[in-house]
This record gives structure tokens, C-alpha cells and sequence, in this order.
């Protein structure tokens, strides 16, 4: 994937002259002795990331930590004191408002927490506000807002007005609204954070949904740990305006790296962030013969052909026998075999006692092999140990 | 002890005189510049309201009542004019609305822009407020003397003087109308690259619009009230009929031209806020709140009035 936007050593005082805490934050001061020896807020303090095209980058923290002043340092609704804004390599600090007014009608769009419609404006004319502010003709305008309202599925609701609809529509016109504008990236501010939790979920998948088509750079804003971890590709985590881990989703519950991190880690629903493949042991060969290769462990194994492709499992019993006697069992079960990208609670949904469960790749070939053991160590955060067959 | 007559006094009162008579011989062309506007509009206004027919005029009254306030206001509206009719001073009635729908003129077209002025910038609304401040406290009557020196006696010079009493809480609701508008929206205008002109259109302006609204019922109920203080440098209209009255010791005559007055300011006052309510949706005017008082029973809504409520006596 290549690389929409890249944010290097971003600071941000709020201060008329931010020079002195500059100064003090490149020393290694903190937000807290720049507010004790200047009284001057640090929104950030050097932060720098890379937001590949495609996207969807989770900015997470909670309140005060500057997750919502680096989104608006963006579009510079905050102007950052120091560093440089690349989106597709054009640095956006030192632009001048007529050219940053260009960028953010056509280029960058913005989802705000709550939901910022025009009270007074019907939904298709929220919708098409952006576009309007651009210049475009009326009667373009319209064809294009009616396109993007009803693939956020509120193609009938056009000429109500905001308080008619529900929370979660309203936001879903605050969506189509940034849609409209066709921009490269869209900045979601906590966009689901007003929600009710069962609407927020609701969102959260339409969200993921819609991604799928439309393969937006997305810069998510929220201060949900579970949020993140459930639409993020990727995740940075920040405090006290300093990004203190980035990563992706399953790189940062394995290794928080710092007990602020691991604060938020503690509570995941690890069997549903992980998948098959990030904790399946490879496959050791066990027996081969003319019916083919056996591959497992004393708690269970399955018979490969000769394309590697599975055609029935055993269990530790049939494997023991097999290994003092060398024969096949008369009657084979069926094997139990998950995709790679199963997650960990799926694949517990069809384990069974005194088996293996296999996991395929996209050609069928057994790729690893999961039990018990394996599943129940990532769900409590053990380390995975290895286990000689 | 030192007593307050010890003190040095100050010739304040020599200072204003020769300040305003200074001002009166050396800037006489700028203050005819003002008056000749003024005594335009307000001559085309008394002209054509005197010139409508009172069944038409009934008619026009109803209509607009009834399109911007409702069949209630409407019925309210043309019965009160009826009763001044009967009452005998409808030519003075019709001067009155004609000076006040002149000022409601002036004070939108100078108010309105300064207010806008003021929201944009704090600077400008740190010297503005302190004006309105002054304009606002000094008892209207106070306006008259340097109206009287400035501009002469009359009708034209009393509607200089109702345009300068009834403009301020029109900068103020304007003003307060747009740094009301909420942040957020703001923020998304600006997200979506809306340049000044477009936020100021777009966004600001339209939500501001009930609050204006609400300028504009004070505006002009200060006009009304202004408009028959000003009977005191000889404006015509009712406050001419009250001060006569008062002048002969003719209790009946001031009494007559008193009722007039609240007649006239009631229908104006329901009109124009539920022009103001329509638009923001709840909020009550001072004389339907104090008929709902009367007639008891709805004292919940007179508590749950909105905060602003309280300030739109006072601005």
C-alpha cells in the first residue's frame, strides 16, 4: 500500500508565541513542565506517523492526550506551531488560505462528533453542502448527494430536515456529507462517540461495510479502545499529546509496551481480535505411506494426500495406535478445518475434545495446527509455548 | 470634615453645551446629510399609510398578522385597530406606525451590519459594546436635547431621535446571534473549506436569524415607546394626543391617546415575535406570558423559559 499521509515531528502549543515551549519540548520537556514554567497547553509534542493509503488509521486516547488537535491539525482548523503535514507528499503547513481552502473542499473531509448538520437545511442540502461551498452547479450537486445519501442508505430520507431522523441517521448524513465531496481523506472526529452503545455498534459495521467498497483513507478519532481495535487496520495510541505505540490491532494487545498501553489491552476480547494463523504451530509429519502423509500430535492429527490437501482427521487415539501399529484406522472422521483468518471464538465454536483443529490456506493446504491449548493460552495472554510433537 | 460642596466643580454641563453647539455650527451640512434620508423615507411612509383606505389598511394588518403569526394575532390585530379608529385618533395612529416602520428601516439597515461588524471581530465589539451600554441606560428622554440642538424640532428630528434609541438592541441580538451559532458548525464550514463570505451566509446568518428576530421585536418596541417620547420636540402622532392631554389637564384625551398606545404596541409586539418564535420555535412573548399568568394554570412553561428570556427585558 503506498502512503497518503505522513505527519513528521508535529507539534502544537496553544500560545501566541510558541517558540519558548518549543524550545523547552525539544529539551525533553513535558506537556506538564511546559504548563508548570510557561502556562502554555501542549495539544502535541513531536508526533509523527504514516498513514498508508486505504486505511482505516485509529487515533486513540483519551481526553487531553491531543487526539482531536492532531486531526484538526490536518485540515489545520488547529495550525500546527512546528513540523510538516504530507498528504501524497505536499507538505500542507505552509500553505496559504486560498490554497488551503482548495484542499479542504476537494481533498480532505471531516465526520464531526456531533454531527454539525445544518439545523435549518434539509438532509440532501447538508449533503450536498460541501460541494456547494465548491462551486459546483445545482443540478450536479443534487445527483451526486442522492447517490452518496442512498449508499448510506438514507436514499429516502432527502427532504426531511436533521431533527426528524434518529442520532445514528444524522450522523449517517454527517457521513454522506464528507462522502459527497469525493475527498482522499475523510477525518472522523469521535463520529461515533455520541451514539447509543447498540447504534454505535450498528454504525461501527456499516462503517466496515462501506469501507469495503469505497477503500477510503480513513483517519478515525475516538477514545474507544475496543472501537479501535474492531475497524482499525492499524492503531496509534496516544498520551499526553505524545504517540506512545502504533501498530496494528494485534501487535499492540500482544505487546502493549507500556503500562498506559497495557491498561487499555487488559480488558480485550482477545478471542475475537485474533485469528487462527497468529497461533497455530506448524505441522510435523507423523507417518507417511501409500494412503498418504499423517501430520499432528498426541492429541490428534489428520491425513494429508499427496497435494497436501486434507481428506480426514484422527484423533489421539488413532494417532498412538497408529504410531505403535503403523495402520490406518478403518473408518476416518471428517477433519475439522478452519481458514486462517478464523477468529480464535469461531474456530473454540468447533473444536471438539481429543482433536486438532487444522487450519487452510486459500488453496486448501493444511498450514498449522491448532488446539486447546493453543486457543485457551492467546485468550488469557500467555505466551504461546512450543510444543515437540 | 470635608464636605461634597468643598469639592472643586467641575463645569461638565458648559463643556457639553459648547461641545454640542460646536458640533451644530461647524458639522450643520453632515447633520442635514442624515436628516435628508430620514425625512425621505419617513415622508413616502406617512404618506402612503395615511393614503390607504382604513378598510384596506384593516385588511393589510390582518393579512400580515395572520401570515406571520397566526389566525389569533390576526383577529387581535384588527380589533384593536377598529378600537383606535373609534377612539378617534386614527391619523395620529398611522403617523405613529409610519415613524416606527421608518425606524424598523434604519435600524435593520445600520444595526444589522454593525451587528455582524461586531460578531466578526472582538476588537470592533470591545468600542461598540460600551456605546451600547451608554445609549442603553440613559433614559430616552435624554436623547432629545442634543436631537433638538443637532437636528432642530419635528417630526424629522423625533425619528433621528427613535432611529438612535431603537438601533442598539439590534447590534446586540446580532451579534449575540452569530457568536451563538454553535462552534461545531462553524468548525464544519470551515472543514469544508467555506471561505468568510460563505460562512457568513451559509452558516452563520441563517442560524442567527431567530435570535435577529428577537432584536427586531425589541427594536421595535423601543421604537414605539420612543416614538411617542419624541412628541416632546414636537413629533406628531399618539404621543402628541397624550401630551396635549396632559398639557390641558385633559385626563380623557391623554387617557384616550394612552390606549391608543397600548393597543398599537401590543399588535406590534405579537406580530413581530411570533415572527421570532416561529423561527426558533419556543419562545413566548412578555404579553403572552403575562395573559397565560392571568389566566393561570400553564405556570410550568413560565418557569421553563429559556435564560435568554430574562436579558430580553433588560437589552
Amino acid at each position: 500500500m503506498s502512503e497518503r499521509l505522513r505527519i513528521e515531528n508535529l507539534y502544537k502549543v496553544f500560545a501566541k508565541d510558541p517558540g519558548p515551549a518549543l524550545q523547552v519540548l525539544r529539551k525533553g520537556g513535558t506537556k506538564d513542565s511546559v504548563f508548570e514554567t510557561l502556562g502554555h497547553v501542549v495539544g502535541l509534542d513531536d508526533v509523527s506517523l504514516a498513514v498508508p493509503s486505504g486505511a482505516m488509521y485509529m487515533v486513540m486516547g483519551l481526553s487531553g492526550s491531543g487526539k482531536s488537535t492532531l486531526a484538526r491539525c490536518i485540515n489545520r482548523l488547529n495550525e500546527p506551531s512546528a513540523g510538516r503535514i504530507l498528504l501524497d507528499g505536499q507538505d500542507l503547513v505552509p500553505l496559504d488560505e486560498k490554497a488551503l481552502r482548495e484542499v479542504r473542499r476537494t481533498r480532505i473531509s471531516m465526520v464531526f462528533q456531533h454531527f454539525a448538520l445544518l439545523p435549518n437545511k434539509r438532509v440532501i442540502d447538508n449533503v450536498e453542502f460541501g460541494l456547494k461551498l465548491r462551486g459546483v452547479a445545482p443540478a450536479e450537486r443534487r445527483r451526486r448527494a442522492e447517490e452518496v445519501l442512498s449508499v448510506v442508505g438514507l436514499g429516502r430520507w432527502g427532504y426531511h430536515l436533521p431533527h426528524e431522523l434518529s442520532g445514528g441517521m444524522r450522523q449517517r448524513v454527517g457521513l454522506a456529507r464528507a462522502l459527497a465531496t469525493d475527498a482522499d481523506i475523510l477525518i472522523m472526529d469521535e463520529a461515533f462517540s455520541a451514539l447509543d452503545p447498540l447504534i454505535r455498534t450498528e454504525m461501527q459495521d456499516e462503517l466496515l461495510r462501506l469501507q469495503r467498497t469505497l477503500n477510503k483513507t480513513i483517519l478515525f478519532i475516538t477514545h474507544d479502545f475496543q472501537e479501535a481495535l474492531k475497524l482499525g487496520t492499524r492503531i496509534a495510541i496516544m498520551s499526553e499529546g505524545r504517540l506512545v505505540r502504533e501498530g496494528t490491532p494485534q501487535s499492540i494487545v500482544l505487546e502493549p509496551g507500556s503500562d498506559y498501553v497495557a491498561a487499555f489491552t487488559r480488558e480485550v476480547d482477545r478471542a475475537r481480535l485474533f485469528d487462527a494463523r497468529s497461533v497455530m504451530k506448524a505441522p510435523a509429519v507423523l507417518w507417511r505411506g501409500s494412503a498418504g502423509i499423517v501430520v499432528g500430535g498426541p492429541e490428534g492429527g489428520f491425513l494429508l494426500d499427496q497435494e497436501e490437501q486434507v481428506v480426514a482427521g484422527l484423533d489421539g487415539a488413532e494417532i498412538a495406535r497408529l504410531q505403535e501399529t503403523g495402520t490406518l484406522p478403518a473408518e476416518q472422521a471428517a477433519p475439522i478445518c478452519v481458514p486462517e483468518a478464523t477468529k480464535l471464538i469461531d474456530v473454540a465454536r468447533c473444536y471438539r475434545a481429543d482433536r486438532s483443529v487444522g487450519v487452510i490456506d486459500e488453496a486448501g493446504r493444511l498450514v498449522g495446527l491448532l488446539g486447546a491449548e493453543q486457543i485457551l493460552a492467546r485468550i488469557a495472554n500467555l505466551p504461546v509455548q512450543e510444543r515437540e510433537p | 470634615m470635608i464636605k461634597a460642596d468643598d469639592l472643586a466643580i467641575f463645569p461638565v454641563d458648559q463643556w457639553i453645551q459648547d461641545g454640542v453647539r460646536w458640533l451644530a455650527l461647524n458639522l450643520r451640512p453632515l447633520f442635514q446629510a442624515i436628516k435628508w434620508p430620514v425625512e425621505s423615507l419617513l415622508g413616502f411612509n406617512d404618506w402612503v399609510l395615511h393614503a390607504i383606505p382604513f378598510p384596506a389598511m384593516l385588511l393589510l394588518i390582518g393579512l400580515i398578522a395572520w401570515r406571520s403569526a397566526g389566525v389569533g394575532v390576526a383577529i387581535f390585530s384588527v380589533v384593536s385597530l377598529v378600537v383606535i379608529a373609534m377612539l378617534g385618533v386614527w391619523a395620529e395612529a398611522m403617523t405613529t406606525l409610519s415613524l416606527i416602520a421608518t425606524a424598523i428601516v434604519f435600524c435593520a439597515v445600520i444595526g444589522i451590519p454593525i451587528g455582524i461588524l461586531c460578531a466578526r471581530s472582538d476588537r470592533v465589539w470591545n468600542v461598540v459594546r460600551p456605546i451600547l451600554d451608554i445609549m442603553q441606560t440613559t433614559p430616552t428622554f435624554v436623547y432629545l436635547v442634543p436631537v433638538v440642538m443637532l437636528f432642530g424640532v419635528g417630526t424629522v428630528p423625533g425619528e433621528v431621535a427613535v432611529v438612535t434609541a431603537a438601533a442598539p438592541p439590534l447590534i446586540r441580538f446580532t451579534n449575540l446571534g452569530i457568536r451563538m451559532v454553535e462552534h461545531e458548525i462553524v468548525e464544519a464550514g470551515l472543514a469544508f473549506g467555506a471561505d468568510r463570505r460563505q460562512l457568513l451566509w451559509e452558516i452563520q446568518l441563517p442560524l442567527a436569524i431567530p435570535t435577529i428576530l428577537g432584536g427586531l421585536n425589541q427594536t421595535v418596541l423601543t421604537a414605539m415607546v420612543m416614538s411617542v417620547v419624541v412628541a416632546m420636540i414636537g413629533a406628531e402622532g399618539l404621543g402628541l394626543v397624550v401630551l396635549q392631554g396632559l398639557g390641558r389637564l385633559d385626563v380623557g384625551r391623554a387617557a384616550v391617546g394612552g390606549i391608543a398606545i397600548v393597543l398599537l404596541a401590543m399588535m406590534l409586539d405579537r406580530i413581530t415575535q411570533k415572527l421570532a418564535e416561529a423561527k426558533s420555535g419556543q419562545r413566548p412573548s412578555l404579553f403572552q406570558l403575562a395573559m397565560r399568568f392571568l389566566r393561570g394554570g400553564r405556570r410550568e412553561e413560565i418557569a421553563a423559559l429559556p435564560p435568554g428570556e430574562a436579558t430580553r427585558q433588560g437589552a
